[in-house]
């Protein structure tokens, strides 16, 4: 086989789709879509996807590997049910937006600085920490994701509601020391790293 | 009153469209007794609706006259209209029918003159257009009407309005003191033919059909585009009156989508492309017709009807489903937003007037049924042993146009002449 075409090949790999309905929550039901727009059209955010889910549903059959999973479309996904709701066909298309961002952050594909999927991490990795979301902390973590100089100016711009929440008992600023958790923190951790395991294992090579 | 004259070798067809007028002349034709039983004052069902069949673009009342001709030919065949079917008890070759029958206060006397509609001041939405227009508690359903009786409507009966038709009628064929009667009769097998009925458009939301008033369904599109219809033919937006020239199609509205209708109607896409000459034929090159489609199911041997259809200059077809529609509060105008397959561009386009391609439901619903048959999950009788020897026929066998209808109702009369004819030899 010529070079061209094993390029060719790498490129557009026609196992996508089983690797999507392998290893993708929900990815099995991603050949049931009959391209009917429905749910580009219904979703709020839709004109900032660089690819509506109908197009990314048709691109993973048409096995755009790279393309899809080095999106950052799936990660705009606000999780609005709308599409769900809409789809003549049924398709969880939320949950399978959902399931390919994670994918694509298993395998290390998501497109740097992508904000949902910076949140996400920032998020998952405070709740680990205390088995609780420390809210005060996550919030400072969010203003200062870009560096201390644009910290300090999101937490000037929103200083108001920041007071308010406090004074609303919403946020404590005695969460900065420490800060409530559960009672069995370790316990936790060990239960999600044999659950990531397991998930692991369960995962076809596909590359 | 026509008396009922049956016995267990008497075909019962339950629906007087067009399936139940070919299966019960069929079998009448055949020699069998039939006996044919029709909710509304008239027999034609839907079929009598339409402006035009596709796909030869040809009148339905063509069909509808040679049919009535055949009815009335017929001494086999007892029709009975305003009546019901309430209950069927038995087996094949020995089944009981109970009909309930509503007055009309009209008798056979009956000229169909007009006076007493003349007389009348009552007005009600009329049904046979989908109450896009109005019609006097008098009535002749319609100009083709079989019988060709008018119909007195039961919201007048005690006013003022009932006595002055009766006044006006110089035949005394009205008869305000009739009552509803139940008759039974024996009856060796049924065809069930109960056709269908538009999917409730409001249901889909987002086409905000029950919100826009420029937003109608492909039924209410075939009256308006009749000369006999509620606009005389002329294609308006019913906001304003104004002639309606950009139009749009949205197929599949209801049908294949398991929120509403699980499966395809079968109709809907040629019924879209049999609508857009309509338009062209109205309009000429000021038309604009645009499609919004899933995919074209040109059903049968009509694919050179939709290559004709696509090969017009002003006919688009836009593969999408579309997933809303808002409104321009300046103009009225529905603005149909979406994303089409083909290329993936966002739209969001104005049209005068949004036709919904409404989908197929049975006319009888799940949990309706007076006898026991088995049904599909659309509601569609399923041919089985368990249905006895009811046989569905038509749209209540299936989601089917006029001429698969006629084939399905020609195929159900075979099948209960070989019941009664069982019964006949049985009994010699």
């Amino acid at each position: 086989m010529s070079d061209l075409n094993t390029r060719m090949i790498e490129k557009y790999r026609n196992d996508f789709l089983k690797e999507v309905e392998a290893n993708v929550e929900e990815g099995e039901w991603v050949k049931m879509c009959m391209q009917c727009g429905v749910c580009s059209g219904s979703c709020p955010l839709g004109k900032h996807w660089a690819h509506p889910p109908q197009e990314i549903f048709m691109m993973i059959r048409a096995g755009k590997r790279e393309e899809v999973l080095t999106s950052d479309s799936m990660w705009m996904c606000t999780s609005c049910y709308n599409c769900i709701v809409r789809c003549p066909r049924e398709l969880p298309i939320t949950h399978i937006m959902h399931g390919l961002a994670t994918y694509s952050k298993k395998l290390g594909l998501v497109p740097k600085g992508q904000p949902t999927a910076t949140f996400a991490e920032i998020f998952w990795n405070n709740m680990m920490k205390k088995g609780r979301v420390n809210e005060l902390k996550l919030g400072l973590s969010l203003y200062f994701k870009d560096g201390f100089g644009q910290g300090i100016k999101n937490a000037m711009a929103n200083q108001k509601l920041g007071m308010s929440m406090m004074k609303a008992k919403r946020m404590s600023p005695a969460e900065f020391f420490g800060g409530h958790g559960i009672k069995d923190v370790g316990g936790l951790q060990k239960m999600i790293k044999k659950a990531q395991e397991l998930e692991e294992a369960r995962m076809k090579k596909f590359d | 009153m026509t008396e009922v004259v049956a016995t267990n070798q008497t075909i019962l067809v339950v629906g007087g469209g067009i399936s139940g007028m070919t299966a019960a002349l069929e079998a009448a034709e055949a020699g069998a007794q039939v006996v044919l039983v029709e909710k509304r004052p008239y027999l034609g069902g839907r079929t009598s609706q339409l402006y035009k069949y596709f796909p030869k673009l040809c009148h339905p009342t063509c069909g509808l006259e040679i049919n009535q001709r055949r009815a009335k030919m017929n001494p086999n065949l007892t029709i009975l209209t305003s009546a019901e079917v309430t209950g069927l008890e038995g087996e094949p070759g020995n089944y009981t029918a109970t009909v309930k029958i509503t007055p009309t206060y009209v008798n056979d006397n009956c000229t169909a003159c007009g006076e007493c509609a003349k007389a009348v001041e009552a007005e009600f939405d009329d049904e046979y257009n989908y109450g896009l227009s109005k019609r006097k508690g008098a009535y002749l359903p319609h100009v083709m009407a079989h019988p060709m009786k008018y119909v007195l409507d039961p919201r007048i009966i005690g006013t003022d309005d009932a006595q002055k038709a009766k006044d006006a009628c110089k035949y005394d064929a009205i008869d305000l003191d009739m009552e509803e009667r139940e008759i039974n009769f024996p009856v060796g097998a049924v065809v069930w033919a109960t056709g269908w009925q538009p999917y409730d458009a409001a249901k889909i939301q987002p086409y905000g059909y029950d919100r826009f008033e420029n937003v109608i369904s492909s039924v209410e599109f075939e009256r308006m585009a009749d000369p006999k219809g509620p606009t005389g033919g002329k294609i308006v937006r019913p906001s304003d009156g104004k002639e309606a020239k950009n139009v749009a199609f949205i197929q599949c509205a209801g049908s294949r989508d398991r929120n509403h209708l699980w499966h395809c109607s079968r109709i809907c896409c040629m019924a879209s492309l049999k609508q857009t000459h309509y338009v062209v034929d109205a309009y000429g090159d000021d038309a604009q017709v645009s499609i919004y489609y899933i995919d074209i199911r040109a059903i049968d041997r009509f694919e050179d009807f939709y290559a004709r259809v696509k090969a017009m200059d002003n006919v688009k077809f836009i593969k999408s489903k579309v997933a809303s529609i808002t409104l321009n509060k300046e103009n009225g105008n529905p603005v149909l937003n979406g994303v089409d397959t083909e290329g993936y561009h966002r739209y969001a386009n104005e049209h005068d007037l949004v036709v919904l391609a409404i989908g197929m439901q049975p006319s009888v619903g799940m949990d309706e049924f007076p006898v026991e048959v088995s049904l599909n999950r659309e509601g569609f009788i399923e041919p089985s042993e368990e249905n006895g020897g009811v046989f569905p026929a038509g749209c209540a066998a299936d989601a089917l146009d006029v001429n698969r209808a006629v084939q399905s109702a020609t195929g159900a009369a075979l099948k209960a002449i070989q019941v009664v004819n069982r019964v006949a030899g049985a009994e010699g």
